[in-house]
Parts: structure tokens; sequence; C-alpha cells
């Protein structure tokens, strides 16, 4: 199933195996990229980069492995594709991971180690107004039953703040994000990962 | 109680409708389990629900017991909550709002408005925007959808006919909220009075509808499904998840079933997968014909 014939446009994957991957589509569509909903190995042989949405890690954790998905992404994580996980993609891609389940997978794909839920259930999940480095007045991040980075290395690049925690980070290929920059309206933080293609 | 949105931009707010609709948007393309103890809760998240349903009987137990339908016991529902690392969601009464008032003390992640219970309140629905956590409701048709999202409703989901396993009436109600979202894009904006006229609607929302192409909130199935396939039906006539009630558990062998519309909820455009994880999953169960049932849940509510 490929999305464009055309060799010098990328193709940006969303993993659409559950949650807000359509937010994301809407995102990178209105920033004139092409993208591809992500559900089998087929799928993932189009694309130039990914990105992992929110939702239940639990879920998309056996999804990845029934659909067959998890060697292949790891594999090109490794060999440097460029990825984004926000929320529940976060934690996917964290090194460690705190009381997920234990049959969890991640890709162990930046070095950090994350806490699920920490900031405590669907009434403690907020809206609010952050920095991010490199890009000029706030963005409205907004916390969803979020993970918490509670461990970081110093080789992870910190991008942005809520407070103490770390909610905006990268190293290298690999961007992660603690809220949803894919349910407001800004489109930097994708359009910061897209030119990174 | 709510904080409006913050006054203040750099200062944290919770219960705003955007937080709301944000955890409705992240159980998108997955299954939401009816569980009435934690073992079934354990089974369910093992399955890989994205979220379960906490009650004290299944709709179809409900059915055959008759009664008067209410809350379940919070002892129950922590217990679940105990086991859980997914959201967990409860049903209030319809107009029930002090039900709704004892599930947020709880913390519970959703408060289902539900039909499947005994309503409270013959007239009004709970005024949802008071509350910081999230409600779904049911709608059998976009009028009725659209007042409960006025109501503060931040997802929607048919309402089908709980505990028969049929998905008759699921999917028309999907087609018809679904058919009448199709026909407002199409409509010119004197038409779109009518159409607010028609459909007992708050016109700003119906205008909105012509502008965006979709309801404010997401809209999920529930009511009927029992397999793989009817999951997969749902999504392609455009649900963007899955509610499934007594499909699971009054099956002859749960877990594997619930693994299975799992899969094809993800997989909903790929028959070769659904035919896959359909193989050998044992008795459905039985269901009801819609001729053959007393009392329509579908009726309860406006």
């Amino acid at each position: 199933m490929r999305v464009s014939q055309n060799s010098a446009k990328k193709v940006v994957g969303v993993l659409a195996l559950q949650g807000a991957f359509d937010s994301h589509e809407r995102m990178l569509s209105e920033l004139d990229v092409a993208t591809q909903e992500v559900r089998t190995p087929q799928d993932l042989s189009v694309v130039d980069a990914l990105i992992m949405p929110g939702g239940e890690s639990t879920t998309m954790s056996q999804l990845l492995e029934s659909s067959e998905l998890y060697e292949p992404i790891k594999k090109m994580i490794h060999e440097g594709m460029p990825v984004f996980g926000t929320c529940a993609g976060m934690i996917l891609l964290a090194k460690t991971i705190f009381d997920g389940r234990d049959d969890q997978v991640s890709f162990n794909a930046i070095d950090i180690e994350v806490q699920r839920n920490a900031y405590g259930r669907q009434v403690d999940s907020f809206e609010a107004e952050i920095q991010v480095e490199r890009l000029d007045g706030a963005f409205h991040a907004v916390f969803i039953r979020a993970p918490r980075i509670v461990n970081l290395s110093p080789d992870v690049e910190v991008l942005a703040k809520f407070g103490s925690d770390v909610v905006l980070a990268r190293q290298k290929n690999v961007l992660v994000a603690a809220f949803h920059p894919e349910l407001s309206d800004d489109k930097r933080i994708h359009e910061m990962f897209v030119k990174e293609i | 109680m709510a904080k409006r949105e913050a006054e203040n931009p750099s200062k944290s707010a919770t219960g705003s409708m955007l937080v709301k609709r944000g955890l409705a948007e992240m159980l998108k393309g997955g299954v939401i389990m009816d569980v009435v103890n934690a073992e079934q809760a354990k089974i369910a998240e093992d399955a890989g629900a994205c979220a379960v349903m906490a009650l004290e009987r299944v709709p179809a137990d409900i059915r055959r017991d008759g009664g008067v339908a209410r809350m379940s016991d919070p002892e129950m529902i922590t217990g679940i909550q105990a086991v859980c690392s997914i959201p967990v969601m409860a049903k209030a009464r319809i107009g029930h709002f002090v039900e709704a008032q004892v599930l947020e003390s709880l913390g519970v992640d959703f408060i289902d408005e539900s039909e499947v219970l005994t309503p409270a309140d013959e007239a009004h629905h709970i005024d949802k925007l008071k509350f910081t956590i999230p409600f779904v409701c049911g709608a059998t048709n976009l009028g009725e959808a659209l007042r409960r999202i006025s109501e503060g409703a931040a997802l929607i989901r048919s309402k089908g006919e709980a505990g028969t396993g049929n998905i008759v009436e699921a999917v028309r109600h999907l087609r018809s909220i679904i058919g009448d979202i199709r026909k407002i894009t199409q409509a010119d904006s004197a038409e779109l009075f009518e159409w607010a006229k028609r459909l007992q609607a708050p016109l700003p929302l119906v205008q909105e509808i012509a502008e965006t192409g979709w309801l404010q909130v997401p809209l999920f199935c529930a009511g009927g499904i029992a397999t793989p396939s009817d999951a997969a039906l749902a999504m392609q006539l455009g649900a963007q998840a899955v509610f499934v009630g007594s499909g699971i558990f009054k099956s002859d062998d749960p877990a594997p079933r619930a693994k299975a519309i799992v899969e094809a909820t993800t997989h909903f455009r790929d028959p070769e997968i659904i035919a896959k994880v359909s193989r050998n999953l044992g008795g459905p169960m039985t269901g009801i014909g819609m001729d053959k049932i007393e009392q329509r849940y579908a009726e309860r509510g406006w």
C-alpha cells in the first residue's frame, strides 16, 4: 500500500494500533506531510519516520507483538529512523517503565525512566502553558493520565519542563513528550519533528 | 467540581472540556470491556482492553433479573481500580447526579450516564459541565447526541440494545448519526436552521458539524457486540472504538474472545486478520432477537 510514488516526498507513519493516531495525522496533513497509518509490517515498509501516539501503552504493547511490528520497528529505530512518542508513545520508547505490566514491551530507544499514570487518575489530568526550547512564546500542553520522566541520562537533551519535570526530551533520533501536542492547535512541535527527517 | 479554563494561562487547569475530551481521544481504536469483579478486570487488561467498565451485573443479567438497576457498590469499583492500570469507568443512572458525585469521589476515570441502569429522572439528564471527570452518554440519533454534548458529554456512544448480543440496533444508531452528519456537511447555511429545529439540537453545534464534518467529541459503538466481526463492522461504519458488555464474559471462553475482539478492532479493515482471530473461539453469547425483548433500553433517555 504505497502512499506516495514520489521518492522525494517523505512519508511519516503513525502507529495506528490504538489511541489518538488520527489527531497526529490531522496535524501532519495540515503541515502538508504525507502520512501512513501503521498496523502491519507492510505499512511500516513505506515510512521514513514514525509517530507513536497517546493511548494505552499496555494495549499497544500487546498489539505490537501480535501484529509482528515490535522487532521491525526496534530495528528501524536503532538504524536511525526518526521517531516521536507522545504520552503512551513515550512510555513505549523509554528504557525503563515503572508501574507498567510485567509483560509490557518497550523499545529501549531513549535513556529515560518513566512512571506510568504518575500524575494520578483522569480527575488530575490537566492543561498548562510550558516553555519549549527554540520556540518563541508558550506552548499549550495537555496532560492526560500522563507519565512522568523520573530519571534521565545526561545524554538526553531537555527541551521543555513543567515545574521541575522534564516533559519534552530528545536523544539522537528519538523525541518524546509526556503531553499531547496533537490535541492543541499548535503545530510547532510536529514541525520540529518533521524538519529532522 | 470543575475549575473553568484558567484565566491565567500559565496556571494549570483540570476538568476543562479539552482535558475531558482528551481521554476520549486516547481510547480511540480500542475496546472497553464490561467487568463485574477484579478477576474479570485482569482478564480484560491481559487481553488488551484500553479501559474497563466496572458494573455489578452485565446487561444480559440485568435484563434477566429485572428490578431496579443502580450504580455499583463502591467497594467493588475500588477493588477493580486496585488491580487495573488502565482507565476504569463506571455507570450512573440517567439524571442521578449524586451517583455521579460518588463515582467522581472514587476517582473513576469516566462516568457512563447509562440507559442500561434504571433512569432516576424522567425529564433531566445530569448537568455534566459541573463535573471534573468526563462523561460518556448513549444516543440513538444525532439530535440525542448533540443534546448530550450540550450538557457536557465528552464522548458519545451508540445505545444499541445492551445485553442482547445482537448488533442490529447499534448499526441502526451509527448509520443514523453518521448519515445525518454527512447530510449536514452538504447543507447550505439556511438549511442548518431547519436541521437544528428537526434535531432539537443547539444551532451552533449543528453549524460546527457543517464546518468540521464530525461531532465535537468522539463517537464509539456500544450495545450488542459479540464477535470480532461485529467490532470490525462498527469500526467500518465509522465508530472510533467499541464497548463490549455481555459479549465477552457471557461467551464460552472470555479470554481468547476478548483478545480476538481487540485485534479485530485494530485491524478492522483487514478481513484476513479478522478471519484468523475468529477461529476456534468457542460459542459466543446466545443473544436475543429484537422481537423477543420486553424492555428496550435504547428508549430510555431522550
